[in-house]
């Protein structure tokens, strides 16, 4: 692996202030299941790596009294599912933390890390964007919030700018009779990468859906939130089939995908709506709960 | 640069010291630097599983950990796993199903199946195949080795 410099800073200001004098030259390391890799395969270059996990307000990890939730970006997957109240709490959420990997990579990639490394098809994205979760930044000039679907500008990039930090993710409370959900088609059983995914949640009253956030993963640059998807379903009852209709024929207008290894635009056009079908039902389901 | 960094762990229950380059991995240090070659190194990239080991009682891949993060944790590796004397109860099945041909990945697995076993000792089939997912075997086509665990833990199959 190419030679970089260990940093183990300890607080904020430390990381913020080494990032921002190395730019480009110092990665954040968290769970280290891209980055390390990355590193070895020469993808990246870093002359520091800063070992992020000993800043208290990146490991946190809170479910506040109102429901919200705050996800420290160097906590790994396998401590937030294995939180019983946070897992009950967030069933959408858990849907992406539990499909990123196999169970050695969930016991350290980060959420954060997943988000800050933007994949396309990154599993936790559509789900977090679905959940309304807004990304905390630090910084030498202070501190900003960007909701998820504003923070991945492009394959593999991000809106942090020099010197900032993903510092946690803020999740907002559930409204009563809301649920969540997350999907993707894959080839294999486990552990392989999204060939089209999508996220969504629903508020219910009754039978009629009062919100609804939908998000779509692995068909476009960056993950979507689909507003026209979302927009579809409000208003509209949970077994109106022309509503749901929409919702997915709106979705696939929004995706944008490229014919890869993994897959044709044609299929992953069409698998887009098949998922934001089930991840719906899923989420309705949990709603009624 | 490249000075070395001192770190203090406890390796199977020992404690252990080792100076190690920052950009060395776990797996490195282990294998080059304590001569502790039980965890292979399949893909080094967190595909395959044979370099499994247990941090702090959580399965990781230790091609994907560098030696530096490892201060003050607690490491299990496949030499940790059998008693003083005999085979833990997982080899001793592993041999009796057949669940190994060439043995890369059997370390790697035997390891990921203890961390399954420690906090799941009743594992259904499937929940054994999702655990062992990023465990992967050229040789032998996996249902030797689900079979193994599954009557290590005294589940039927
Ligand atoms: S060598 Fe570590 S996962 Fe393959
Ligand atoms: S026994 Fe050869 S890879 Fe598993």
């Amino acid at each position: 692996m190419q030679n970089f410099e260990y940093l183990k800073p300890t607080t904020i200001e430390q990381a913020v202030a080494v990032l921002y004098r190395e730019g480009e030259h110092a990665k954040a390391l968290s769970g280290g299941t891209d980055l390390i890799v990355q590193l070895r395969e020469g993808r990246r270059s870093a002359k520091y790596v800063l070992d992020v996990k000993k800043i208290p307000d990146l490991s946190q990890l809170t479910l506040n009294n109102d429901g919200s939730l705050i996800i420290g970006a160097a906590i790994p997957c396998h401590q937030i599912y294995g939180n019983a109240a946070i897992a009950a709490s967030f069933p959408g959420l858990m849907d992406s933390f539990t499909l990123i990997g196999g169970t050695a990579i969930q016991g350290r990639a980060s959420v954060g890390g997943n988000l800050c490394t933007a994949s396309p098809a990154g599993d936790s994205i559509p789900s977090l964007i679905a959940h309304r979760a807004v990304c905390v930044i630090a910084g030498t000039g202070g501190w900003r919030e960007v909701p998820v679907e504003a923070f991945c500008t492009a394959p593999g990039r991000n809106g942090l700018q020099r010197g900032e930090l993903l510092v946690s993710l803020r999740i907002p409370a559930q409204p009563a009779h809301s649920g969540g959900a997350y999907l993707r088609f894959i080839p294999r059983n486990e552990m392989d990468i999204a060939v089209a995914s999508a996220g969504v949640t629903v508020t219910l009253d009754g039978n009629t859906i009062t919100n609804a956030r939908v998000a779509i993963g692995a068909v476009a640059p960056t993950p979507l939130l689909v507003i026209e998807a979302s927009a579809a379903l409000i208003g509209n009852s949970t077994s109106d089939t022309s509503a749901i209709n929409a919702c997915a024929v709106a979705a696939q207008a929004a995706a944008k995908p490229i014919t890869d290894m993994r897959g044709t635009v044609e299929q992953r056009v069409h698998l887009v709506g098949v998922m934001v079908k089930r991840a719906l039902a899923i989420a309705i389901e949990r709603a009624n709960r | 640069m490249s000075k070395k960094i001192q770190v203090s762990t406890t390796i199977n229950g020992e404690p252990v010291e080792f100076l190690c380059e920052s950009n060395q991995s776990l797996l490195e240090v282990l294998r080059d630097g304590l001569n502790m070659t039980g965890s292979k190194e399949g893909c080094n990239n967190g595909n395959c599983g044979a370099c499994s080991v247990l941090m702090d009682g959580r399965l990781v891949n230790s091609c994907l950990v560098l030696g530096a993060e490892c201060e003050d944790t607690k490491i299990t590796t496949i030499e940790g796993i059998a008693p003083k004397e005999g085979l833990h109860p997982l080899q001793q099945k592993f041999l009796e199903h057949a669940a190994l041909q060439c043995g890369i990945c059997t370390p790697g697995f035997i390891v990921a199946a203890k961390a399954l076993l420690d906090t799941n000792p009743h594992p259904t089939e499937h929940e054994v195949r999702y655990w062992l997912a990023g465990n992967l075997c050229r040789c032998t086509g996996y249902d030797k080795i689900i079979r193994a665990v599954l009557d290590t833990a005294g589940v039927s199959s």
